[in-house]
């Protein structure tokens, strides 16, 4: 833990994190530093990775080779107890929301308290109301989580996730699925959270317009390394090929249109020759 | 010799899941005795695996005590030994019919039930959420489960066999005109408490602990995706089955048999 008091200013560092499936490697050589109280957005194509990423951070995997710190802390050599006391200062909210099918919304925002804490009934349903009410669900508590739409599920999820007030929310594809009001909401919502809370957000997303307005910072995967970094107008005006192709949605670069394949002429006519 | 290849793939996957049942089945034990102070945890499973699976034990039990009397008597009577259905019904019951039979009606409508609520649980990220806010979804979600039905299935099996009494009753009695005392006296007789009953309690023990494991093993493994769940919902329903009948023999070999 000696190395709680260096680096202040970063409350994550990757340090040539490697990994991979079997054969396949998913990471290779990935730095990465998460600011104290910033929102870093981590972006890149569907199937790079993103979100495995959150997963060493909350200490899930563990990397094949490199260094996952967390406030100083090596994540990856926790044993199980030492790991939940670390998640405890983690919020997560899940792509699918992942909320408690069988416990109502205010239930599922209590059960982290429930858990963790020996607070009174009567404190805990007053700081369950607080987080409602920061994502404006006050009146929405005895809703079962079938009954939310979309949009409704995921601030339920992200009060959930502000429940233990955390260090660190890991936002895992929040503008996934949702309607441009929800969406608006959405965003809003990380914004203001991350300012009035102090919280440190890390929020993985392949939306870059939306991605973008709420950033101080980006880091853009791609192949397994991090293709670019750097603050939103930097990664918009990135004369870099692979960034500028990510940015601007661009539909060919060096991220091909075609998958792999042998020369058309071959495959077409290659029976009759 | 590539079936070699495959025989020692097939034969080391085999064993690996069987280590794999053996550990979860050591941390599910110890769940349980966390899931025990929280026993409301259990109260609430008890009502969807137990009490919801009351209708269909009790009209299944009440057939087949029907069908038991109908056949017993028709068989019985033609060596004029009619004054011993009561006996016959109840010790098919208390032995065979009632344990096996409610095992695979537990496992077809309790243990499906819990593979595919907690594969549901695993593909909609439930438990990875669990897992994330620092709880162990084991003391919290599987062993209530288990536990559940481990203990609501000696007690189906009670009702199932009791119904099953009353089923044989209204047809060889009311039906087809046995004398009443005769048919419950012939049971009073006949049927060893220790024997008969006791080892049916210990077979429906047995099955609730083989059938309920399996359910919550095979949802905690599933693939975590819409296929996947349904597989391991019908890899319940029949590795269930099959192991009740399988055990079925080995339990009454050893109570029964003079070995």
């Amino acid at each position: 833990m000696s190395e709680t008091n260096q680096n202040q200013a970063h409350l994550i560092q990757v340090d040539k994190l490697v990994f991979g499936y079997g054969e396949r490697l998913i990471f290779n050589n990935i730095d990465m530093v998460i600011p104290r109280g910033k929102i870093s957005v981590i972006m890149g194509p569907s199937g790079c990775g993103k979100s495995t990423m959150l997963k060493f951070f909350g200490g899930s995997l563990r990397p094949q080779a490199g260094k996952v710190r967390f406030d100083g802390i090596s994540v990856p050599d926790l044993k199980r107890e030492q790991l939940f006391q670390l998640r405890k200062r983690m919020g997560m909210m899940f792509q699918s929301n992942a909320l408690l099918t069988d416990i109502s919304v205010f239930e599922n925002v209590a059960f982290p308290l429930r858990e963790h804490t020996d607070m009174s009934d009567s404190l805990i349903h007053q700081l369950v109301l607080i987080k409602l009410e920061m994502v404006g669900l006050r009146g929405a508590r005895d809703l079962m989580p079938a009954e939310l739409s979309g949009g409704m599920a995921r601030r339920v999820a992200l009060a959930r996730a502000i429940a233990l007030d955390p260090d660190l929310v890991m936002y895992d594809e929040p503008f996934t699925g949702l309607d441009p009001i929800s969406m608006g909401v959405a965003i809003k919502l990380i914004k203001k959270l991350n300012d009035a809370l102090g919280i440190t957000s890390v929020v993985v997303t392949h939306d870059v317009k939306e991605g973008a307005s709420i950033a101080d910072y980006i880091y853009l995967l791609g192949d397994g390394t991090v293709v670019g970094h750097g603050a939103p107008e930097q990664m918009l005006s990135s004369s870099n090929d692979q960034v500028h192709q990510f940015m601007n949605g661009l539909p060919d670069g060096p991220v091909a249109f075609h998958y792999p394949a042998r020369a058309i002429r071959d495959d077409l006519l290659g029976d009759q020759q | 010799m590539n079936w070699i290849a495959d025989l020692g793939a097939k034969t080391l996957q085999y064993v690996a899941g069987l280590g794999r049942a053996g550990r979860f089945f050591a941390a599910l034990t110890g769940a349980c005795l966390i899931a025990l102070s929280r026993f409301s945890l259990v109260v609430k499973q008890l009502y969807s695996v137990g009490v919801l699976t009351l209708l269909i034990i009790l009209v299944s039990g009440l057939f087949v005590g029907m069908v038991l009397g109908l056949q017993g008597y028709y068989t019985l009577v033609s060596f004029g030994a009619e004054s011993s259905l009561g006996l016959v019904v109840a010790l098919s019951l208390t032995r065979e019919l009632g344990p096996v039979l409610s095992a695979l009606l537990f496992a077809g409508r309790a243990g499906s039930a819990l593979t595919a609520e907690i594969g549901l649980m695993k593909a909609t990220q439930q438990l990875d959420a669990m897992e994330m806010m620092a709880t162990d979804p084991l003391p919290i979600v599987i062993a209530p489960r288990f536990l559940a039905g481990f203990i609501a299935l000696p007690l189906l099996t009670a009702i199932f066999t009791s119904i099953g009494v009353i089923g044989g009753y209204l047809i060889g009695v009311q039906q087809l005109g046995l004398d009443s005392g005769v048919y419950w006296a012939a049971m009073q007789e006949g049927v060893d408490f220790y024997d008969d009953i006791i080892n049916g309690v210990i077979k429906s023990l047995v099955f609730g602990l083989v059938v309920t494991f399996i359910a919550v093993y095979q949802g905690y493994f599933a693939t975590p995706t819409s296929e996947g769940v349904s597989r391991a919902t019908t890899r319940t329903v029949v590795n269930a089955s099959l192991s009740v009948l399988g055990l079925d023999y080995v339990l009454t070999a050893l109570m029964f048999g003079e070995i």
